[in-house]
């Protein structure tokens, strides 16, 4: 199976870019998510245009605008660089999207009762609100995860050598019938990395809904 | 200033490009959507091999990369001595990317119709056939409508990735005029800007129909 190992090859790359984007939308997404909720319509609407303007771009753009458009000083991203920033960015918005929608379905009772037993305002945030709010998204920061994993293929454009990159390169070497192998290859590849992130979401899921009702 | 007056001079470049990826979306749209209810149906069937043959058809296009399936129909069938031209392949590839997708919108939408209708339907004396096309079908594509708003902007957004295999849409248009004068930066936030200008009001559109909907509700 020389189709399947060339694809291989980029699997490590593919999973770097996922995760690496995906630590920095979990962690950047929190201060966005903050100012998407905030009671000041300044920061609110700055907080809404940032998201609305990132998602409103395809990623394919936002990795060339870094790959070709940024050069500071002797300073350029390399593509991998390039991905993990695009990709992250992106990741970003679509999370605190995520979060928001969360931090809005917790009930107002919750929010109402830590003000009535004295909470001070950041303990009913982040001690009330947050862990209920985490336990409403948690499917869908999955969901976005496997969704994040198949737009890691897009840093192919970018000649990043993940997992489409690889099969592209070996496709060109087999202009036979062999050359259609790795194409079905990663897009199985793809949905199989895509099952264990599935399966563990709704693991998690019943694990806490149980916590929440029982 | 500067950056405004280049802009000026990109976008009439552009314009035409923007024509191309609006045309893929369309059709992509026009021609997956029907195809999406057709599959949502489907998966639902009786017959085991129609049943996954559908459930095959919409996880493959829900799971892979839509750069995978282009990359499929551009480089990969043409192997077997299928080949189409690369906006052809575009299409394709879309069009089954929004049938995948649109497909488990309105499956979840005709799902959502209570059972209440169903069995009033059934107590009227209603066939199978109009119970379907006329109480089940309204109301589930009528729940499905933000949904399928949110899938038509993802492909808008997705044939950006036609760009992979030179067809002349935006993105490959700013690419072209970009290496002729090295203004990658301008040039590839004009095109963000003209793919943002389409699908931000968009956005708005369909958050204001969830809203409204979720009103009724």
């Amino acid at each position: 199976m020389d189709a399947l190992s060339a694809v291989l090859q980029g699997l490590p790359m593919t999973i770097v870019l996922t995760l690496s984007a995906f630590a920095i939308g979990i962690l950047g997404a929190v201060p966005l998510a903050v100012g998407l909720s905030s009671s000041n319509i300044l920061i609110r609407l700055t907080s809404r245009l940032f998201v609305d303007l990132v998602r409103g771009v395809p990623i394919i753009v936002w990795l060339f605008l870094l790959k070709f458009g940024i050069q500071i000083g002797t300073f350029k991203f390399n593509p991998v660089a390039a991905a993990i920033v695009g990709l992250g960015v992106v990741s970003i918005a679509y999370l605190a999207e995520i979060y928001r929608g969360g931090l809005q379905a917790v009930p107002r009772g919750q929010g109402e009762a830590a003000h009535a037993l004295g909470l001070t305002r950041g303990t009913t945030f982040y001690g009330v609100m947050v862990p209920q709010a985490f336990r409403i998204v948690s499917p869908s920061i999955a969901t976005y995860l496997t969704g994040l994993l198949k737009d890691s293929s897009i840093a192919s454009t970018i000649i990043v050598a993940e997992m489409v990159f690889q099969s592209q390169s070996f496709a060109r070497q087999h202009p036979t019938v062999e050359g259609i192998l790795p194409y079905i290859l990663v897009g199985i590849l793809y949905i199989a990395l895509s099952l264990p992130v599935a399966y563990l979401s709704r693991r998690l899921d019943s694990h806490m809904r149980k916590a929440v009702y029982a | 200033m500067t950056w405004l007056t280049e802009w000026a001079a990109y976008l009439p470049q552009m314009m035409s490009g923007l024509g191309v990826s609006l045309l893929i979306a369309g059709v992509s749209i026009v021609a997956g959507y029907p195809l999406g209810l057709v599959l949502s149906v489907m998966v639902s069937a009786r017959n085991l091999a129609l049943r996954t043959l559908a459930l095959a058809v919409v996880e493959i296009g829900r799971g892979a990369p839509a750069l995978v399936i282009l990359y499929l129909f551009y480089y990969g069938l043409p192997k077997f001595g299928i080949a189409f031209e690369s906006i052809t392949a575009a299409c394709l590839a879309l069009i089954w990317n929004s049938a995948a997708y649109s497909s488990e919108i309105m499956r979840a939408g005709i799902q959502s119709v209570g059972r209440g209708q169903l069995e009033a339907s059934s107590a009227l004396g209603l066939a199978q056939r109009h119970t379907f096309w006329r109480v089940i079908m309204p109301q589930g594509m009528r729940s499905a409508i933000p949904g399928l708003m949110g899938v038509a902007i993802q492909m808008f957004q997705g044939t950006s990735l036609a760009y992979a295999i030179a067809v002349p849409e935006l993105m490959k248009s700013a690419y072209n005029i970009g290496s002729q004068d090295f203004n990658y930066l301008q040039i590839f936030a004009l095109a963000g800007l003209c793919y943002a200008a389409i699908s931000m009001p968009a956005t708005w559109i369909t958050v204001f129909f969830e809203k409204r909907m979720a009103r009724h509700a």
